[in-house]
């Protein structure tokens, strides 16, 4: 019965919230000159929300610290930018050293380039996968670091100049149509995520997070639950790179250094380590704040007196300041491994009344 | 590459080599006390640049280069008093990533005070000589980086084995309740480690500035993550391994930049640590059955 409940009124709140976001996309695609500017910052909330749900998935909910996400991202970003970009314009695009004859007309539909790019980054994740993921917590968080810049590296470097164009980068990238197309297919993506982790290899996922040990003795292969764990947060990333790639619509090696990981790794802080709702909500506060606090990077002035705080950067630093704040007051992030969920919310509600009826009933 | 090329370039590494090292000590220190990546460090470093720029625009060299080391030293308490102790008792993901949360601030921290342009490093008189033997010309930099970075591991050698608070930092290292039951003072003991981890990372910060010659807010983030692959070469809480991961790693990067392959590098520094992880997890001089990796 409680179960049901459930189901009904946070499904129906979900299903309402797509419903107005679709609305207001499509107001805002309408108006597209006008509203330019949020446009924007939605794709790029969208965009960062998927990807930070799938670094959730191997950190928050199978508890491997993995940094190596800006290496999956550039793998999915490349791998759909090369089958993506218009036949007619890759002369303009290489033009320093030439493309491969192989690639020259090598041009797939946007949804089958992003599966590819998903693919290729879960093949490289498998292989990684096998020697990293013996290791255990900070290693693993450096090992997987160090193999998103051994990527970097080789995309940069000029054996790659014909597939990757090397050190400059790619662009000409076909963006996306509208804000609703960007919103379909995160919004996809995001529901095929919240199925794994609901499904029974998420909670086996979850239960070598609380005990390795615990969950070998049910009968969980450990290594296994862990590299599927790994390749699916890695194919789901490497998608969201190919996205990130249609939103910015030229890409080269830096756009993926570790400060991208340690962006989304932000956002998975913010909005707390195994928690779905709070990436989402996470994704969408951080890349809007970041937006909305410009302000404090130009000269503001009261009565006249220029305060000297605001200039360029300051709110980068707080930024900063507010993830220390919510690693150090709020060890599991806003939501802390919670659900934003109006229904948990009734039965907390509930119980509470239960609670005081049963005081009373005492006394 | 003929052999005075050689030469010349694995004397140069020698020298990026010896700050690698001086760095690499202190993520070593660190790690080997609290099990903690202390991805600020190379930030620490960065900031120390900082520091030597704006002191030296206002103070006599002497007096500058002992306010930087003062400076940094104090920072670096500071980061663990403020960011470390807290969480003592909390996961080990909470800590590490509040040392990510700390670089990330130290980063943007300097970025909005100092801007992203690159700052020149003054030029403390003397250290930049140009030097000639026989075919090679360097640097009295060059030349002096390694002598005192293999002092400077000689006196905490001896600091760690023969005093008694060396003792202390290798019985919290060994077992830090333990060593708390005996009477050792944990939170003196870790600040202490800090403080001489960041005043090495002071001294290597002059040392491979003046070498560069420029500071800008992200000039600490990779090195510091070479050293740490220096620390683990070497083998995690061994200040010997620091030394020769750092000088390994230093001459290797030189010489892969020599033979025109830079852009492999810094993915150098990783295909060593994978390597190593994979067939010595406890590195060259690593204590053994400690369950680390």
């Amino acid at each position: 019965m409680k179960f049901k409940d459930r189901i009904n009124i946070d499904l129906l709140i979900y299903v309402a919230i797509i419903v107005v976001s679709v609305i207001v996309l499509v107001f805002l695609d309408m108006n597209k000159f006008e509203y330019n500017y949020a446009i924007s910052i939605i794709e790029k909330s969208l965009v960062y929300a998927v990807v930070a749900l799938s670094m959730n998935i191997v950190t928050g909910f199978t508890g491997l610290f993995s940094l190596g996400q800006a290496g999956f991202m550039a793998l999915g970003a490349y791998t759909t930018a090369i089958l993506t970009i218009p036949a007619n314009v890759r002369p303009n695009v290489y033009y320093m050293n030439g493309i491969l004859p192989a690639l020259e007309n090598a041009v797939v539909p946007i949804p089958v380039a992003l599966i590819l790019g998903g693919i290729v980054a879960a093949v490289f994740a498998s292989l990684i996968g096998i020697p990293v993921l013996r290791l255990k917590s900070d290693y693993l968080a450096i090992a997987t670091l160090g193999f998103s810049e051994i990527i970097r590296a080789v995309i940069a470097s000029p054996m790659m100049d014909k597939i990757t164009n090397g050190s400059y980068g790619l662009k000409s990238i076909p963006g996306f149509k509208s804000s609703l197309e960007c919103f379909v297919y995160s919004l996809i993506l995001i529901i095929i995520m919240i199925l794994i982790i609901n499904s029974s290899t998420g909670r086996d996922f979850k239960a070598i997070r609380e005990d390795e040990i615990a969950a070998r003795s049910v009968g969980i292969n450990i290594f296994k639950t862990k590299e599927l764990s790994f390749v699916v947060s890695s194919f789901f990333t490497g998608i969201g790179g190919g996205l990130l790639a249609m939103f910015m619509r030229s890409i080269d090696s830096k756009t993926f250094s570790i400060t991208l990981t340690y962006d989304i790794l932000l956002i998975v802080v913010l909005g707390g380590i195994g928690s779905i709702t709070g990436s989402i909500v996470g994704a969408f506060f951080v890349t809007a704040g970041k937006e909305i606090l410009r302000f404090f990077d130009e000269p503001f002035a009261i009565g006249g007196v220029e305060i000297p705080l605001f200039r360029p950067g300051f709110r980068m630093v707080i930024f900063s300041i507010l993830l220390m704040v919510v690693v150090l007051f709020f060890r599991k992030g806003l939501l802390g491994g919670r659900e934003l969920s109006f229904n948990d919310f009734i039965i907390r509600k509930k119980n509470e009344k239960l609670k005081n009826v049963g005081k009373g009933g005492k006394a | 590459m003929n052999g005075m090329q050689f030469l010349q370039h694995a004397l140069t590494g020698i020298s990026v080599g010896g700050c690698y090292a001086l760095i690499a000590i202190g993520y070593t220190l660190v790690y080997g006390i609290l099990r903690l990546i202390n991805f600020a460090h190379g930030d620490i470093f960065m900031i120390a640049g900082y520091f030597m720029i704006f002191s030296f625009a206002v103070l006599p060299f002497p007096i500058a280069i002992i306010v930087t080391l003062v400076l940094t030293t104090l920072l670096g308490i500071g980061i663990e008093k403020v960011a470390y102790s807290p969480l003592r008792n909390a996961p080990r993901m909470s800590v590490m990533i509040s040392a990510i949360g700390v670089s990330y601030l130290l980063q943007n921290l300097a970025t909005y005070l100092f801007t992203a342009i690159p700052q020149p490093y003054p030029e403390i008189p003397g250290l930049k000589l140009r030097i000639e033997i026989g075919n090679i010309s360097t640097s009295f930099v060059t030349l002096i980086t390694p002598i005192i970075t293999i002092l400077i591991v000689v006196g905490l050698l001896y600091l760690v084995n023969k005093t008694k608070m060396g003792m202390a930092m290798r019985a919290v290292s060994r077992d830090y309740e333990a060593a708390s039951l005996m009477g050792i003072k944990l939170n003196q003991t870790i600040s202490f480690t800090f403080a001489i981890g960041s005043l090495l990372a002071a001294v290597g910060s002059i040392l491979y500035f003046t070498d560069r010659s420029t500071v800008f807010p992200y000039s600490g983030s990779l090195p510091g993550l070479k050293c740490f692959v220096a620390a683990v070469f070497g083998g995690i809480g061994s200040i010997p391994g620091a030394l020769l991961g750092g000088f390994f790693i230093g001459i290797c990067e030189t010489i892969i930049k020599a033979i025109g392959l830079s852009t492999f590098s810094d993915a150098f520094t990783f295909i060593v640590l994978i390597v190593m992880l994979l067939i010595k997890p406890t590195g060259l001089f690593g204590e053994k059955n400690i369950d680390k990796v």
